[in-house]
């Protein structure tokens, strides 16, 4: 990377507004996210993580307000950007009649750019499975297949919609393993997550979002810390201190899995 | 570097011999409806007809020997009681019984009924030649069945230009919405692969398994029936090949907005069901009034299957087919303009 594309952020969206017939879906958001962090949207089921990053990845139309993605616009670098990205939607389902190495094959021919398989399968730990069919692929490789076709364009900026969602804990720590590798290559991570640990172990900032909202902002430990312990109500006695569950409890009143 | 037209159609063949299923219905269905069809229409030898003769009067043996002496006749014999039995149900078409004068016989049988009319003409022939009667003239005849001309030879292209038609329309409608309902076609779209291409790897796998399907089709019917092929074999193809082409615009369009394979069914069935009726598919559209002619020969499948027949049972060429394809060409062209503007990519 040059030093002004170090500069430059990797993401700005200001004042970004969507609404659905009958639901704000994000109501005036403001992100920055720099080159080389990795960056959680934390929030419940339907407080507009999908749809916000969803218009990032160029996918969705926003009502109003900007977004810059790489320095570049949508309306104007579609063809550029999308050799820059990697993204993960959260319910894509790929072909189930195709081998891993063929679903590879597929989206890397997609790319000027691209990585090579077989590393990018060691990347993602399914070399066992480089020939088996997708459909006989567990959960957990399935998402680590979906990942990997995120990765094979030799992605910048990699964004994740909820990548561990359903997954066991097991799985979810080799994916937590595989994103922080990414990470360490100096390259960028947009996710969405509702799951706090998540959050704490792999983001460096976080934005909690509810009802289209950012309700707060910082690393991890500038926003458990921002918070006043001692009128938690302990739901079991804990060794660790605050989480970023409490955080969320005490901003809005409510737990995460509150739907 | 792989480009991305060539693995976009190898996942088009991948995907569709991986499915029995499809392979099944493209290729082996056609040809069980053929054979099937085929046999159940088959050319047979003259009928025979079956005539009965109540045996209860004097002289019946002579009448029954001379009947036997010819082979188109089936005889009978009945007592009285059995004989009405036997044409009320239809057994015989027609009874003789002697009659009440010496040398007489009468005839009984339905007048509105077309083999019990030529029954009345066999039996009097064979009846009075055994009893002495000479023609006055020779007669000789000779047969001929001519191949071009029986229901298989009418069948099988009409198979064929239902098969293109069905493999292009279903071929594409569901992958397509399959691929749209998994939102794998919203994971293409964040990906920089070309959405023409997308589109024209179903028409580029579409063109090879339109060779394997005209050829096991044709090849069958040629081989099994004795189907004529008097045109020219590449002209075949390239008629076929602007059918198939042709009708993947209509699958493009089917497939252009539905969400779900539920809804993409329906719509096929809409849109193929009347083809299937009336564009000359199993029966010749000329059993429809005079009235709504022009509106069957504008539907797609009507100009196939008439380009089809008239290439394989008249030998014509392209030229000569030339206002079909052009409907077809037209059909083609606009549906898939129309997909294109109607296309739901996410």
């Amino acid at each position: 990377m040059t030093p002004a594309e170090l500069l430059t952020p990797a993401l700005r969206v200001q004042g970004l507004r969507k609404a659905y017939s009958d639901v704000v879906a994000v109501d005036g958001l403001d992100l920055q996210v720099d080159a080389g962090e990795c960056f959680g949207l934390l929030g419940p089921n339907g407080a507009g993580k999908t749809t916000t990053i969803e218009i990032c990845e160029g996918l969705l139309p926003a009502d109003s307000g900007d977004v810059e993605v790489l320095g570049r616009r949508w309306e104007t670098d579609e063809k550029e950007l999308r050799e820059l990205l990697g993204i993960q939607l959260q319910d894509t389902q790929l072909s189930e009649k195709l081998t891993v190495d063929e679903t590879l094959t597929l989206f890397q021919s997609f790319y000027r750019d691209a990585r090579d398989i077989g590393e990018v399968i060691d990347q993602v730990e399914l070399g066992e499975k480089r020939h088996s069919r997708v459909g006989g692929l567990s959960g957990g490789q399935k998402q680590r297949l979906a990942i990997a076709c995120a990765l094979v364009g030799n992605p910048q900026l990699l964004f994740l919609d909820e990548p561990t969602t359903g997954l066991d804990p097991v799985s979810r720590r080799q994916l937590w393993e595989l994103i922080a590798k990414f990470q360490a290559e100096g390259k960028t991570i947009v996710l969405t997550t509702h799951y706090m640990e998540e959050a704490e172990r792999l983001c460096d900032r976080v934005a909690i979002v509810d009802h289209g909202k950012m309700i707060a902002m910082g690393t991890p430990h500038e926003l458990i810390d921002s918070i006043d312990v001692s009128h938690l109500p302990p739901p079991e006695p804990r060794k660790t201190s605050a989480t970023l569950e409490d955080v969320f409890v005490s901003l809005t009143g409510r737990g995460l899995h509150d739907e | 570097m792989k480009s991305s037209m060539v693995q976009l159609t190898l996942v088009r063949f991948r995907e569709f011999i991986r499915e029995p299923e499809a392979v099944f219905w493209t290729f082996i269905f056609p040809i069980l409806l053929a054979a099937g069809l085929g046999i159940a229409f088959r050319q047979r030898g003259p009928d025979k007809v079956q005539v009965g003769v109540v045996t209860s009067a004097r002289g019946s043996g002579a009448v029954v020997q001379s009947l036997k002496k010819d082979s188109s006749l089936v005889v009978t014999t009945y007592d009285d009681s059995a004989a009405a039995l036997g044409l009320r149900t239809g057994k015989v078409a027609l009874l003789v019984v002697p009659g009440s004068a010496k040398d007489s016989l009468r005839y009984v049988y339905d007048r509105g009924r077309s083999d019990a009319v030529s029954a009345r003409v066999l039996v009097d022939r064979a009846v009075q030649s055994g009893a002495g009667r000479v023609d006055p003239v020779r007669v000789s005849d000779s047969y001929v069945t001519e191949p071009g001309s029986r229901y298989i030879d009418f069948l099988i292209p009409g198979l064929l230009g239902m098969n293109l038609m069905g493999s292009s329309i279903w071929g594409l409608g569901f992958a397509i919405v399959t691929a749209r309902s998994k939102k794998l076609l919203k994971r293409f779209m964040a990906t920089p692969m070309s959405r023409v291409q997308y589109l024209l790897s179903f028409l580029c796998s579409r063109l090879v398994f339109l060779v394997l399907e005209v050829g096991t089709l044709l090849g069958f019917g040629h081989w099994a029936f004795g189907v004529p092929l008097r045109g020219s074999i590449p002209t075949l193809f390239l008629i076929a090949l602007v059918g198939a082409i042709s009708f993947g615009g209509l699958g493009l369009l089917t497939a252009s907005r539905a969400r779900t394979t539920e809804a993409v069914s329906g719509i096929m069935n809409f849109i193929m069901l009347p083809m299937w009726i009336f564009s000359g598919v199993f029966f010749s559209s000329s059993n429809f009034p005079n009235r709504v002619q022009p509106f069957i020969k504008l539907l797609p499948l009507t100009a196939l299957n008439d380009a089809l027949r008239a290439n394989m049972l008249e030998g014509a060429s392209f030229a000569t087919v030339g206002p079909q394809i052009l409907v077809i060409v037209v059909w083609g062209i606009v549906t898939f303009f129309a997909a294109l503007k109607l296309f739901r990519w996410r």
